[in-house]
């Protein structure tokens, strides 16, 4: 991978002119570069990982993992009925995979019967779905690389050789 | 009471900073670039080595020599690597860190009167430890070549006593390395003066610029080095305390001998962790490897915008910073800047007496308090400049 997106793949905070210094080129060409891959849509969007297990969000505070089964259309394949499921404000993530069912498909909700009213008034109900199983969320660990606790003090002592 | 330490111990000079390192202990809320170990903690494939080892119940001691498993894995480490050949049984012996792998050395081949070289700025173990094992330690100024040791440098300081040299690349403090030219042309004066090059290679995988090139890889230089080497600043394990000698096996096994009756062997769950390291950590090293790179051009452009003169270090996580400009002399900026700015370096006279006009500067700290502190050291200069 490219080291600027290394980079602001951790900390996106981090400015062109910073990234400029760390790999020893000129900032005007690391802009560039990253004005590029924006619109190329290698970067897509800048946004801050929260941990919201910390505070209450009602409109989000039950979340579920749920299997959909589906009969794949002519031509497209997953590809349209995906669309219309993850199209949905409720889905946060969506993904096709291989093995025993098809999409694993993430979704929030204010509450158990929320989630639970999605799953049978919106999703069930969808032409090309034969079948979904729900499995809600109890606790997050880690989450794309990162591990939703405090930060620990430093162990280090503070002066060594 | 007064009589009861012995006369050589008594007249080892004590770290003249202590009282300063004190100071900061004290403190809190301090941003420390002071610290001499990687801030990753050891990647967890190799701490979860150690927690198996333990439940599988490998708790005793291990062979004096340590594990032939490690001592194998490192032969071969080495081979491939970087071509080199060291027999696990007779040329390889696993210490306590680089640490005890120098003592040991020290402490097997040198007889009273013996001269042992020191370039400076140097770690500052090398010189007490070379004289608790009797030797006369010949210390090389090399503030006028770059720092770096030059073959002109080191005939000026050889003579029909000098015995061994202690030559660390790339360097703490300074962060220079050699090339293979330079080291080639260091290899051929000792070879000439058949004095033992004891080389400290423990941050031989931090370079930056080239690769690096173990002393022992010259033609003949084998039979003429105790390549020291440990896991604790490439793998993030310096608590682990555990490293390796490699060398001729006369020396292996008289630094076996003292070995077996000082240390017995090395902590078996940090043998078998390092195990892990040399087999799987190579991904996480590379990471490390790239962040630490990042940090050094950071530090080393935010020294020139700030005014203080900063040669690029080649390896290590380390900046050797000049602070002439800014009128004050090491330990005395060191103590303002915590005291006012809440920032902890290590003044180089750590390193020499004589480098009272630079600061240590480790960049073994996450970016943004690399940023913070170096705002802060900013802020701290333009005021005294005044």
């Amino acid at each position: 991978m490219d080291e600027i997106l290394e980079i602001l793949e951790k900390d996106a905070r981090i400015t062109p002119e910073e990234i400029a210094k760390m790999l020893k080129e000129p900032a005007q060409k690391i802009k560039e570069t990253i004005k590029k891959y924006e619109k190329e849509g290698v970067i897509l969007k800048y946004k801050t990982v929260l941990n919201k297990q910390l505070f209450k969000d009602e409109d989000t505070s039950v979340r579920a993992l749920i299997e959909v089964n589906i009969t794949p259309q002519k031509d497209v394949g997953f590809d349209k009925i995906a669309e219309r499921i993850y199209s949905f404000a409720e889905v946060t993530s969506c993904y096709l995979i291989s093995g025993t069912y098809d999409l694993l498909v993430v979704i929030e909700g204010k509450n158990i019967h929320a989630v639970s009213n999605f799953v049978a008034e919106k999703l069930s109900c969808l032409e090309n779905v034969r079948g979904t199983v729900t499995h809600f969320l109890l606790k997050k660990y880690k989450e794309d690389g990162v591990v939703l606790k405090h930060k620990e003090e430093n162990k280090r002592i503070a002066i060594s050789y | 009471m007064k009589n009861i330490i012995s006369k050589k111990v008594q007249e080892m000079q004590p770290s003249g900073i202590r009282a300063f390192f004190d100071l900061v202990l004290g403190m809190k809320e301090v941003i420390s670039l002071g610290v001499g170990e990687p801030d990753f903690v050891t990647p967890w494939q190799i701490r979860e080595a150690g927690i198996s080892s333990l439940e599988e119940g490998f708790t005793s001691y291990t062979s004096n020599k340590g594990l032939y498993k490690l001592r194998l894995t490192i032969s071969n480490y080495l081979k491939n690597r970087y071509g080199l050949e060291y027999c696990p049984d007779e040329e390889i012996l696993i210490t306590v860190g680089v640490s005890e792998g120098l003592d040991l050395t020290l402490r097997a081949i040198v007889e009273p009167g013996d001269k042992i070289i020191v370039p400076q700025p140097s770690y500052v173990s090398y010189g007490p430890v070379a004289e608790l094992a009797g030797a006369e330690v010949t210390y090389i100024d090399t503030q006028k070549t770059n720092f770096k040791l030059t073959p002109g440098l080191l005939e000026k300081h050889i003579d029909k006593k000098t015995k061994a040299i202690i030559l660390n690349y790339p360097n703490n403090p300074t962060g220079v390395s050699y090339n293979k030219k330079e080291l080639s042309q260091i290899h051929k004066v000792l070879l000439k003066h058949n004095v033992l090059c004891i080389s400290d290679e423990v941050y031989g995988d931090l370079t930056y610029d080239f690769s690096h090139i173990p002393f022992p890889t010259f033609p003949k230089a084998k039979e003429n080095t105790m390549y020291l080497n440990g896991f604790s600043k490439a793998y993030a394990m310096t608590g682990w305390r555990v490293g390796y000698a490699c060398g001729p096996k006369e020396i292996i096994a008289a630094m076996t001998k003292i070995h077996q009756y000082t240390i017995m062997c090395v902590s078996i769950t940090s043998q078998m962790a390092a195990c892990e390291a040399l087999h799987s950590g190579k991904r996480s090293l590379e990471e490390m490897k790239r962040e630490y790179r990042r940090r050094r051009e950071f530090v080393v452009d935010r020294f020139g915008e700030i005014g203080l003169e900063c040669r690029k270090p080649q390896g290590a996580f380390y900046a050797f910073v000049c602070i002439k400009n800014s009128g004050l002399k090491a330990l005395e900026f060191a103590r303002k800047l915590l005291k006012e700015e809440n920032v902890a370096v290590v003044p180089g006279t750590a390193f020499g007496s004589q480098f009272d006009d630079y600061i240590r500067v480790s960049y073994a700290s996450s970016y943004d308090n690399l940023k913070e502190a170096l705002a802060r050291i900013e802020k701290f200069v333009k005021k005294i400049k005044r």
